[in-house]
C-alpha cells in the first residue's frame, strides 16, 4: 500500500522552528528550516540528526522548501545548508528570497555579535546557502525532478508567504506555512484550489479563536493615534521591523492622507529600509487596493512617513514613531519610551504580545512603576494601548482554508498542543470523512494513499469498446472492458489481445472447452440433432444458429454433435466444444441441454 | 458577428449598394470556383463577409454557398461558410425560413464536430430571426434533441442554447414531433436540460443552467424539482458552473419561496427561500471572487427570508482561547447603556469571559451565519460593494435588520477604497429613516467629516440631513465637529450650514438645553455680541433658528443680538433660516405651515384661471388683449416667486405668453401697409421681437424639463410664427429674389419638418397658424416667394393662437455658482500667457445629461470670450434632479495694466437636432438617413446662470 509519511523535526504540537520532514511517493522532502526564539542552545535549530547521523543530508533530501522569511521559518537554513552539509535546490518565492538573507544576517549579528556567540553560522555562509536558492512563481509548477513537482500558492501572512503543493503522481501534499485568511491593509487573503490533496499540513496559531472584524481594530488603532495627536502628545509603537510594521505604516499613511493630518510619522530605521525597498517591488504581491494603485503611486513611497533620528524625540509638538524591538526591551524604542513615559498626553500602542519580562509585558499587566537599571525608577504616566494585530488565520478561516483545498486528511502544526485538541475534534466531527492528525516532534504519521495508476490505451481498443455500449460514456457508472494490460519499463499500457500478441511476439492458443451432456431421447441422431437444433432456435433469438450438412449444429462459434450411447440408444451423448471467448454462451448451453429437450 | 451590419450602415450610401447587387452573388460564384485551395477560398469567403448584401440578394448568395459547402473538403471553410449563412440570415428583410432545410440537411451529412457546432449556431440564428413559427420552433428542438449526445462540447453546449432559446414555453413538446425519430422529444423540455446538470463537461453544465434560465426569462414557469440539482451544483469544482447555478438558486427561491424543503439529516423543514437564502450566503466565502460578487449581489433581492435567517448574516461567535468573546460592537452597546461611555481604552477590556462550551462551537456555518461579515471584509472591493448594496436592499425592507447593521455600515466607513466608503455612506442615508444613531456610532460617523475627500464629507452632511439621534450630546457632538470641519475645510461652508438646518428642524427638543451654552448666553451677565460675518457663528444660529421653529418657547433663551443677527439671517440666508414667531413682532406672511398645502392648490387653481383668461384672446388684434396678457404675465411671475412648487411651471407659462405678447405687438402694427422705407424704425422694432421670440422659444424648449410633445409643439409653432414674421420682414427690405426664395424655401421645408414631428399633435392646432397653412399647402409649394409673403402675412395676423395645456409639473434648468463668489477684492495674479487655474463650483437643478449640455463661459473685458466643456468626471449628483459641478476653469490672457473683472457664467448647450421631440436616437440610425434632415440644425447656448465677476491680473511676463 503506498502510503506518505509527515515527520515534524519542530512545529509539532508547538510554535517555533517549523520544519516537516514529508516522504511520498519515494521522495523526501524538508517543508520549512526555521529556528525557536524560546531557546538558546541546541534546542534553537531543529533536530537533524533525526534525518543521518553522521554526513551530508544532500543525499536524503530531494528538496527544501521555505514559506516565508520569518525566522521561525527559515531561521535555520544556513545552518542546515552549510554546516550540516546540504546541496540540493532549496525553493523559496522572490520576495522571501530577497528579504530572508537580510533578516538572518539580523539574526547572525544579535546573535554573534551582540551575545558573543561561536560556533555559528557567518555571514559567508548566508551567502552560499543563498546560491542554492531557487525562485517560485505563485501557481507556477515547478518540476524538481522527474516524478516531484512543487506548485506555489498565496498566504497573505506576510510579503511573499506562500502555501505550497507537493506532488508525486497522484499523491500530493499541501503545506500551507503561516497564512491568513482576511486580507490587510497591504496582503491579500490566502486562497488555494480545489487540488484535493491526500493531505493538508496546516498552520493552527489560532486554532481556539476567532477574531473580530478587522475593521474595528483598525479604527480603533487609528482613533487612539489621531486623539493623541489631536491633543499635541506623542505616539510611539513598538513594531518588529518586517511584516506588521508595513501594514500599519500603510493603515497611518492612508489615514493622514485622507484626514488631511499634518503631524510627522516617523520610522526608526534599520533593516527597515532595506525590507521597504524590497515591499515596492513586489507589487504584484501586495492587496488589490495597491496593486491597482501603484501605477498613480506606490503606496510603500511613504508621504508623510521619514526616517527617524534620535534628537527628534525631543521635538515639541506631535509626533509618532515607529521604532523597534517590538516588545520595549532594549534598543530605541525603550530609549524613547523613557523620554515620554512621563507625560499624560502621550501614549505608546504595543501591537503584539510581550514576553514574560519585557517592559512591554509589564506594561501591559499595568504596571505604573518600572524598575529600571541602575535601580532607578521610572514612572508610567503615558496612557497605554494594546492593539493586537495578527496575521493568522483564526479557527474559522483554517476551516475555510479546508473547505476550499477538500483534502482526505489534515494535520495540524505550529500551534499549541490543547488549542490543536479542540480543532482536531472540530474538523472531524464538521468535516466527515477527514481524519486530522497533530503529531508531536519526532512523531511519524503515516498516511495510506490510494493513488490512481495511469494506464495508457490504445485508441483502436478504445473505440471498440466505445461502439459497443451507448454514444457517451457515463463518468458515473463504471464499465467493464476486454483488454491486455502491459507492464512494460515501468510504463501501463492496455491494447487489444491480438496487438498484445503481435508485440509480445507470442502465438495464439485457442483454448475450448468441451463438454458431453447426456439426454434421454428416443429419436435417430439425425432427429434428436434437428430436434436440438429447433430448441436451440427457439432459445437464442438473435444469435446464429445453423445447421450443417456435415451433421453439427453451429451457435456463434460453439459446435454441437449428436451420438448415441453404446449402451442405451435412448440416451443421446451431445458434445458441445467452445473456445473461452465464448465462455458465457457455452456454459448457457450447457446447462441448457442438461434440462433436456421439450417433447 | 455584428460587424458587418454595422460596416454596411455606417460606409457604404444605399445608391451604391443598389449599382453593386447584380454582380455580388455571381461574383461570389466566380471566387469560389477560382479557389485553388481552401486557404483560398478561406480568403474569398473573408473578404465576401467584409462586405454588405442586399435583403434580395441574400437567398442566391446562400445557394451559392450552400453548393460549394457540398463540395469542399476542409473543415474549416465549411465552418466559415456555415458561420456566413447564420449572419446571412440575419439581413433586415430576409426572412430565413427558406434555408432552414438546407441547413437542417448538411447538419445530417456533416462529420466534424466544430462545423456542426457552427451550423446549430446558424440554426438558432434562424430561430431567433423567426420567433413566431412554431413549426420551424418544433423542428429545430428535434434536430438538438438528435445531436445532445454528440460526444463534442461544443455541439451539445448549442443544442443545449437552441432549446433554452426556442424550447416551447407553454406546454410539453406535443406528442407528433415524436416522429422526429428520438423519443426524446416527447419529454418536456425541462427534464432534457436537466439531465445535463451532470454532464461531465463544466461548459455543458454551464450551457444547460443558461439554457434554463434562458427559459425562465422567456417566462416559462421552472420546475421545483429541479431544486435540488441546482443546489448540488452550488459545490461544482468550476466557478462558471456555481455562478450560474448561484443564479438559478436564486430565480428558483423567487418562484416558490413558500415551498418546504427538508434539511438533510434531520427532520426538520423550512421555507425554500429561506434555504435558499442560507446556501447563497454560503457562496459569499467562495473561492472565487466573481461567484462572490454575484452571491451577494443576489442576497440583496431577497426580501421574502425570514427575519431569523436575516439576522444570523450578521452574527459572528467570537471565541478566544475557546472563551467567549464579544464582538467590538457588542461592548460598544454595553458601555452606552451602562451609562458609561468611554472609547474602551483599556488594556484587555476585550478579554474573553466565560468559557465556551466547546461541543456548542460550530465552526463552519451552517446556511447564513456571519455571510455580511465575511462580504463586507473581502479582499476584492467588487465584493464589498455589492454586500454593503445588498444590505442596503435589505434593510430597506426591514427595520430591525436595518439597525442590527448599521454598526458594520459605519465600519465600512474606514474601507481601504474611496468608493466603498462613498458607498456606505450612501446606503446610511437611504435606511436612516429606520435608524437612530447612538452616541458612539455617531462618534463613528462624524470621524469622516476630517475626510479630504469632498465627495465622502459633502455625502456626509447629507447622511447627517436625515439622521436621527437620541441625545442633546449628540447634537453637541455633531455641532463640534462640524465647526471643525468648517475651519479645516472652509468651501464646505454652504453644505455645513445645510446639514446643521436639517439637524436643527428635526431635533428641536435637543437643541432646547444647550440653547443657552451655544450662543454663550449668561443669566446675569451680558455677554460680547460675536462676530457676525464668523461662518462657525452663522453654523450655530442656523441650527439654533430652525429648531426654534417648531419650538416655541426657545425664543425666550436669545439675548438681543440673536434677534438682531435673525433679522439679518432671514434676510440673507433665507433658504436656511425659516420664518419664526418672535414676540413682539408680526409675522410676515400670516399662514405659514399650516396652509401650505392648500396654498399650493390655490396657486395651481389661479395658474389655471388665468390661463382659461388668456385663451379667451381669439384675436389676436381683440380690444384690451394686449393689457391682458401683460397683467396674466405679471401674475405668474409674481406667482413663480411666491410658490416654489410652481415656479418652473408659472415660469414657463409667462414666457410662453411673452412670446405671444410679442408676436402680437410686431403684428398689430397698422403700419404694415405702409410703404416701407418710410418705416425702417418699425421694421427694426418688429425685427427685433421676432428675434426676441425665436431666442425664447429655444430657452423654452431646452430649458425647461418635464415637457410633453404638445407642449412641444406649441412652442415649434410659435417659431414657426417668428421665422415667417422674419421672412416677411425680408421680403420688406431686401429687394433680391435669390435670398428670399432660398429663405422661402427653408420655411417650407420646416412646416413640413413641423407636419412630420407633430402629426398626433395637429388636431390640438385647429385654426392655428400652422394650421391654416397646411391647409394651403400644396398652393403654396408651387407659389411665387411674393405670393408667400403676401399669404403668410394675412395668415399671421388673423389666426388665433393655440391653447396652452400644461403638464403636471415643469421644471426650470437653474445654476448657481457657489465659488467663485465674486466678492473677493484681492486679484488673481498670474503671468500672462501662462495659465491660472480657477476653481468653479456650481449647484444645477433639473438639467438633463449636464455632462454634454453644461458649459461655462469665461468673458474677458476687451469682449473675448472662451466656451470651455468641463469633463464628466466634475458633474456629480447629490440627489434626485440635481448636480454638482466642482471643475477648474483655465484662464489665460495677455498682459492688462490694471486688475480687470472677468465674467463667469455657465451655459446650456442645445441643438435643435437633440430636440426632444425627435426621440433618442442611436450612434448609426443617424448617419443611415441618406440626405440631410430638413430641417437644419440650429446650436446654440443659454444663459444658465447669473454671472459671477472675477478679478484677475495677468502680469507682464519678467524677462
Amino acid at each position: 500500500m503506498p502510503e506518505i509519511k509527515v515527520t515534524p523535526l519542530g512545529a509539532g504540537q508547538d510554535v517555533g522552528r517549523s520544519c516537516i520532514l514529508v516522504s511520498i511517493g519515494g521522495k523526501n522532502i524538508m517543508l520549512d528550516c526555521g529556528m525557536h526564539m524560546g531557546y538558546n542552545d541546541d534546542r534553537r535549530f531543529p533536530d537533524f540528526s533525526y534525518i543521518t547521523q553522521n554526513g551530508r543530508l544532500t543525499e536524503f533530501l530531494d528538496c527544501v522548501i521555505i514559506s516565508h522569511f520569518h525566522l521561525d521559518h527559515c531561521g535555520a537554513l544556513p545552518y542546515m545548508s552549510e554546516m550540516v552539509g546540504y546541496d540540493g535546490p532549496i525553493y523559496m518565492t522572490h520576495p522571501t528570497k530577497a528579504i530572508c538573507p537580510i533578516l538572518l544576517e539580523d539574526f547572525r549579528k544579535i546573535t554573534v555579535d551582540k551575545k558573543g556567540e561561536t560556533n555559528f553560522f557567518t555571514s559567508q555562509m548566508i551567502k552560499d546557502c543563498m546560491k542554492k536558492v531557487v525562485p517560485l512563481n505563485l501557481h507556477q509548477t515547478v518540476q524538481v525532478d522527474d516524478e516531484l513537482e512543487i506548485k506555489a500558492y498565496y498566504a497573505g501572512h506576510v510579503l511573499g508567504a506562500a502555501m505550497v503543493q507537493i506532488k508525486v503522481g497522484s499523491e500530493s501534499v499541501v503545506y500551507t506555512g503561516d497564512y491568513n485568511m482576511t486580507p490587510d491593509r497591504h496582503l491579500g487573503a490566502a486562497w488555494i484550489d480545489k487540488c484535493r490533496p491526500d493531505i493538508l499540513i496546516s498552520e493552527s496559531t489560532y486554532a481556539t479563536t476567532i477574531r473580530d472584524s478587522k475593521r474595528c481594530r483598525e479604527r480603533d488603532f487609528l482613533k487612539k493615534v489621531h486623539e493623541t495627536v489631536e491633543r499635541g502628545g506623542k505616539v510611539l509603537i513598538p513594531v518588529f521591523a518586517l511584516g506588521r510594521a508595513q501594514e500599519l505604516c500603510i493603515l497611518l499613511e492612508t489615514f493622514w492622507e485622507r484626514m488631511n493630518l499634518k503631524a510627522p510619522i516617523y520610522f526608526s530605521t534599520g533593516l527597515t529600509e532595506k525590507a521597504n525597498h524590497y515591499y515596492k517591488l513586489f507589487i504584484t504581491w501586495t492587496n488589490q487596493k495597491i496593486r491597482k494603485t501603484f501605477v498613480q503611486r506606490n503606496m510603500f513611497e511613504f508621504k508623510h512617513i521619514k526616517a527617524f533620528d534620535r534628537s527628534y524625540a525631543d521635538n515639541p509638538g506631535p509626533m509618532v514613531v515607529f521604532a523597534t524591538p517590538g516588545m520595549l526591551h532594549a534598543g530605541q524604542s525603550l530609549q524613547i519610551f523613557k523620554k515620554w513615559a512621563g507625560n499624560e498626553k502621550n501614549m505608546v500602542i504595543m501591537p503584539g504580545y510581550c514576553v514574560q519580562g519585557t517592559v512591554g509585558h509589564k506594561l501591559l499587566s499595568g504596571q505604573k512603576k518600572l524598575e529600571m537599571e541602575g535601580r532607578t525608577t521610572l514612572e508610567v504616566k503615558l496612557q497605554v494601548e494594546y492593539m493586537s494585530f495578527s496575521a493568522h488565520a483564526d479557527a474559522k478561516g483554517i476551516m475555510q482554508l479546508i473547505r476550499m483545498a477538500e483534502p482526505r486528511n489534515v494535520m495540524l502544526v505550529h500551534g499549541e498542543a490543547k488549542k490543536m485538541e479542540f480543532l482536531k475534534d472540530k474538523i472531524e466531527q464538521e468535516f466527515t470523512g477527514i481524519s486530522c492528525f497533530m503529531p508531536a516532534n519526532g512523531e511519524t504519521t503515516t498516511i495510506p494513499t490510494n493513488p490512481s495508476v495511469p494506464v495508457d490505451i490504445s485508441l483502436n481498443l478504445l473505440k471498440r469498446e466505445a461502439a459497443f455500449g451507448g454514444p457517451l460514456p457515463d463518468p458515473k457508472k463504471p464499465r467493464t472492458m476486454h483488454g491486455t494490460l502491459i507492464m512494460k519499463d515501468s510504463s501501463l499500457r492496455l491494447v487489444s489481445p491480438e496487438q498484445a500478441l503481435k508485440e509480445l511476439d507470442l502465438n495464439e492458443h485457442q483454448l475450448r472447452f468441451t463438454c458431453r451432456v447426456q439426454l434421454q431421447d428416443p429419436y435417430s441422431d439425425t432427429d434428436t440433432l434437428s430436434r436440438v437444433y429447433n430448441h436451440l432456435k427457439s432459445v437464442l433469438k438473435g444469435y446464429t444458429v445453423q445447421h450443417l450438412p456435415d451433421g453439427t449444429v453451429m451457435v456463434e462459434s460453439i459446435v454441437l454433435k449428436v451420438s448415441s450411447s453404446a449402451e442405451d440408444p435412448n440416451t443421446k451423448v451431445v458434445l458441445l466444444s467452445w473456445s473461452y471467448q465464448d465462455e458465457d454462451l457455452g456454459s448457457f448451453l450447457s446447462s441448457l441441454l442438461r434440462k433436456g429437450l421439450p417433447p | 458577428s455584428s460587424y458587418k451590419y454595422k460596416f454596411r450602415l455606417e460606409k457604404v450610401p444605399a445608391k451604391k449598394l443598389r449599382l453593386t447587387k447584380p454582380s455580388k452573388s455571381a461574383a461570389l460564384h466566380v471566387d469560389l470556383c477560382k479557389a485553388s485551395s481552401p486557404t483560398d477560398a478561406l480568403q474569398y469567403l473573408l473578404q465576401f463577409a467584409r462586405k454588405p448584401v442586399e435583403a434580395d440578394s441574400v437567398e442566391g448568395v446562400v445557394r451559392i454557398l450552400l453548393e460549394h459547402y457540398y463540395k469542399e473538403t476542409d473543415s474549416s471553410v465549411r465552418l466559415k461558410i456555415a458561420s456566413l449563412l447564420g449572419l446571412l440570415s440575419k439581413t433586415q428583410g430576409f426572412t430565413p425560413d427558406c434555408i432552414v432545410d438546407d441547413v437542417i440537411n448538411t447538419l445530417n451529412s456533416e462529420r466534424s464536430h466544430q462545423v456542426l457546432a457552427q451550423l446549430l449556431d446558424t440554426l438558432l440564428v434562424i430561430g431567433t430571426q423567426v420567433p413566431e413559427s412554431l413549426n420551424m420552433r418544433h423542428r429545430l428542438i428535434d434536430v438538438a434533441c438528435k445531436h445532445l449526445t454528440d460526444t463534442y462540447f461544443g455541439v451539445r453546449n448549442k443544442c443545449l442554447q437552441l432549446f433554452g432559446c426556442l424550447g416551447s414555453v407553454d406546454k410539453p413538446l406535443p406528442r407528433e414531433s415524436e416522429g422526429g425519430g428520438t423519443g426524446m422529444a416527447a419529454k418536456d423540455v425541462q427534464s432534457i436540460i436537466s439531465d445535463y446538470f451532470g454532464d461531465q463537461d463544466p461548459r455543458v453544465r454551464t450551457a444547460a443552467i443558461k439554457a434554463m434560465l434562458q427559459l425562465h426569462e422567456r417566462g416559462m414557469k421552472l420546475q421545483q424539482i429541479i431544486y435540488n440539482q441546482a443546489c448540488k451544483l452550488l459545490s461544482d469544482d468550476y466557478e462558471q458552473v456555481r455562478s450560474a447555478a448561484v443564479q438559478m438558486v436564486w430565480v428558483l427561491s423567487q418562484l416558490y419561496p413558500e415551498s418546504i424543503v427538508p434539511i438533510p439529516s434531520s427532520n426538520e423543514k423550512i421555507r425554500l427561500v429561506d434555504d435558499s437564502f442560507g446556501k447563497i450566503c454560503h457562496m459569499v466565502s467562495d473561492g472565487s471572487w466573481v461567484v462572490r460578487v454575484q452571491a451577494a449581489k443576489l442576497l440583496g433581492s431577497m426580501q421574502q427570508v425570514s427575519p431569523h435567517f436575516l439576522e444570523q448574516t450578521l452574527d459572528k461567535k467570537l471565541m478566544s482561547d475557546l472563551r467567549r468573546k464579544r464582538t467590538a460592537h457588542e461592548r460598544a452597546k454595553e458601555l452606552y447603556s451602562s451609562g458609561e461611555f468611554s472609547s474602551g481604552r483599556k488594556w484587555a477590556d476585550d478579554a474573553p469571559k466565560e468559557k465556551v462550551d466547546t461541543t456548542a462551537v460550530n465552526l463552519i456555518d451552517s446556511g447564513a451565519c456571519g455571510a455580511f461579515v465575511h462580504g463586507l471584509e473581502d479582499e476584492m472591493y467588487e465584493v464589498r460593494i455589492a454586500a454593503v448594496e445588498a444590505l442596503c436592499a435589505l434593510a430597506q425592507s426591514s427595520p430591525s435588520f436595518a439597525e442590527k447593521c448599521l454598526d458594520f455600515l459605519v465600519d465600512m466607513f474606514n474601507d481601504e477604497i474611496e468608493e466603498v466608503r462613498l458607498q456606505s455612506i450612501h446606503v446610511l442615508r437611504q435606511i436612516s429613516t429606520h435608524i437612530t444613531l447612538r452616541e458612539d456610532q455617531l462618534d463613528t460617523v462624524l470621524a469622516v467629516l476630517e475626510d479630504s475627500s469632498r465627495d465622502i464629507r459633502e455625502a456626509l452632511h447629507e447622511l447627517l440631513c436625515y439622521t436621527n439621534v437620541s441625545t442633546k450630546e449628540c447634537i453637541q457632538l455633531a455641532l463640534l465637529e462640524l465647526l471643525k470641519n468648517l475651519t479645516k475645510y472652509p468651501t464646505d461652508r454652504n453644505s455645513v450650514w445645510k446639514c446643521l438646518k436639517f439637524l436643527g428642524s428635526r431635533h428641536p427638543t435637543l437643541v432646547l438645553p444647550i440653547v443657552p451654552e451655544l450662543l454663550s448666553t449668561h443669566p446675569y451677565f451680558d455677554t460680547p455680541e460675536p462676530d457676525m460675518d464668523d461662518p462657525a457663528y452663522i453654523a450655530v444660529l442656523v441650527l439654533v433658528f430652525n429648531a426654534a421653529k417648531s419650538c416655541p418657547t426657545m425664543t425666550a433663551l436669545f439675548s438681543d443680538h440673536t434677534f438682531r443677527h435673525y433679522a439679518y439671517l432671514r434676510d440673507s440666508l433665507s433658504h436656511l433660516v425659516p420664518p419664526l414667531r418672535l414676540p413682539g413682532r408680526k409675522l410676515t406672511s400670516a399662514p405659514e405651515a399650516s396652509g401650505l398645502a392648500s396654498s399650493v392648490e390655490s396657486a395651481q387653481n389661479f395658474l389655471k384661471e388665468s390661463l382659461t383668461r388668456v385663451c379667451s384672446v381669439q384675436q389676436l388684434d381683440a380690444p384690451g388683449a394686449q393689457s391682458l396678457l401683460e397683467f396674466t404675465i405679471r401674475d405668474l411671475q409674481r406667482l413663480g416667486e411666491l410658490q416654489t412648487e410652481l415656479a418652473g411651471t408659472a415660469d414657463f407659462c409667462a414666457t410662453y405668453l411673452h412670446c405671444q405678447l410679442l408676436l402680437m405687438k410686431a403684428l398689430q402694427d397698422k403700419l404694415w401697409s405702409v410703404a416701407v422705407p418710410l418705416y425702417l424704425k418699425q421694421n427694426a422694432m418688429v425685427s427685433g421681437a421676432a428675434a426676441q421670440v425665436l431666442e425664447e422659444t429655444y430657452k423654452l424648449e431646452f430649458l425647461y424639463s418635464g415637457l410633453e410633445s404638445r407642449q412641444i409643439a406649441s412652442i415649434h409653432h410659435v417659431r414657426l410664427q417668428a421665422k415667417a414674421l422674419q421672412l416677411v420682414l425680408l421680403a420688406r427690405t431686401r429687394r433680391g429674389v435669390e435670398p428670399l426664395l432660398s429663405a422661402c424655401e427653408k420655411f417650407l421645408h420646416e412646416v413640413d419638418a413641423f407636419q412630420r414631428l407633430f402629426v398626433t399633435e395637429l388636431p390640438h392646432f385647429q385654426d392655428s397658424f400652422v394650421d391654416k397653412l397646411l391647409d394651403i399647402m400644396p398652393r403654396l409649394a408651387g407659389s411665387k416667394p411674393a405670393d408667400l409673403v403676401k399669404i403668410l402675412q394675412t395668415t399671421l395676423r388673423h389666426s388665433c393662437f393655440p391653447q396652452l395645456k400644461l403638464p403636471e409639473q415643469i421644471r426650470r434648468a437653474t445654476a448657481a455658482i457657489i465659488e467663485p463668489t465674486g466678492e473677493s477684492d484681492n486679484p488673481l495674479r498670474f503671468t500672462s500667457g501662462l495659465v491660472v487655474a480657477l476653481d468653479v463650483d456650481a449647484t444645477l437643478e433639473h438639467v438633463q445629461d449636464p455632462q454634454t449640455t453644461v458649459k461655462v463661459q469665461v468673458l474677458y473685458p476687451d469682449g473675448q470670450s472662451h466656451v470651455i466643456q468641463p469633463k464628466p468626471a466634475d458633474f456629480r449628483k447629490p440627489g434626485p434632479g440635481r448636480h454638482r459641478l466642482i471643475t477648474q476653469v483655465y484662464l489665460s490672457h495677455s498682459a492688462w495694466t490694471e486688475p480687470c473683472q472677468i465674467d463667469v457664467k455657465l451655459l446650456l448647450a442645445y441643438s435643435s437636432s437633440t430636440s426632444r421631440s425627435l426621440g433618442p436616437r442611436s450612434a448609426w440610425n443617424e448617419s443611415t438617413e441618406g440626405p440631410t434632415p430638413l430641417e437644419s440644425t440650429i446650436e446654440g447656448t443659454i444663459p444658465l446662470s447669473k454671472p459671477v465677476k472675477v478679478f484677475i491680473m495677468p502680469k507682464p511676463a519678467r524677462r
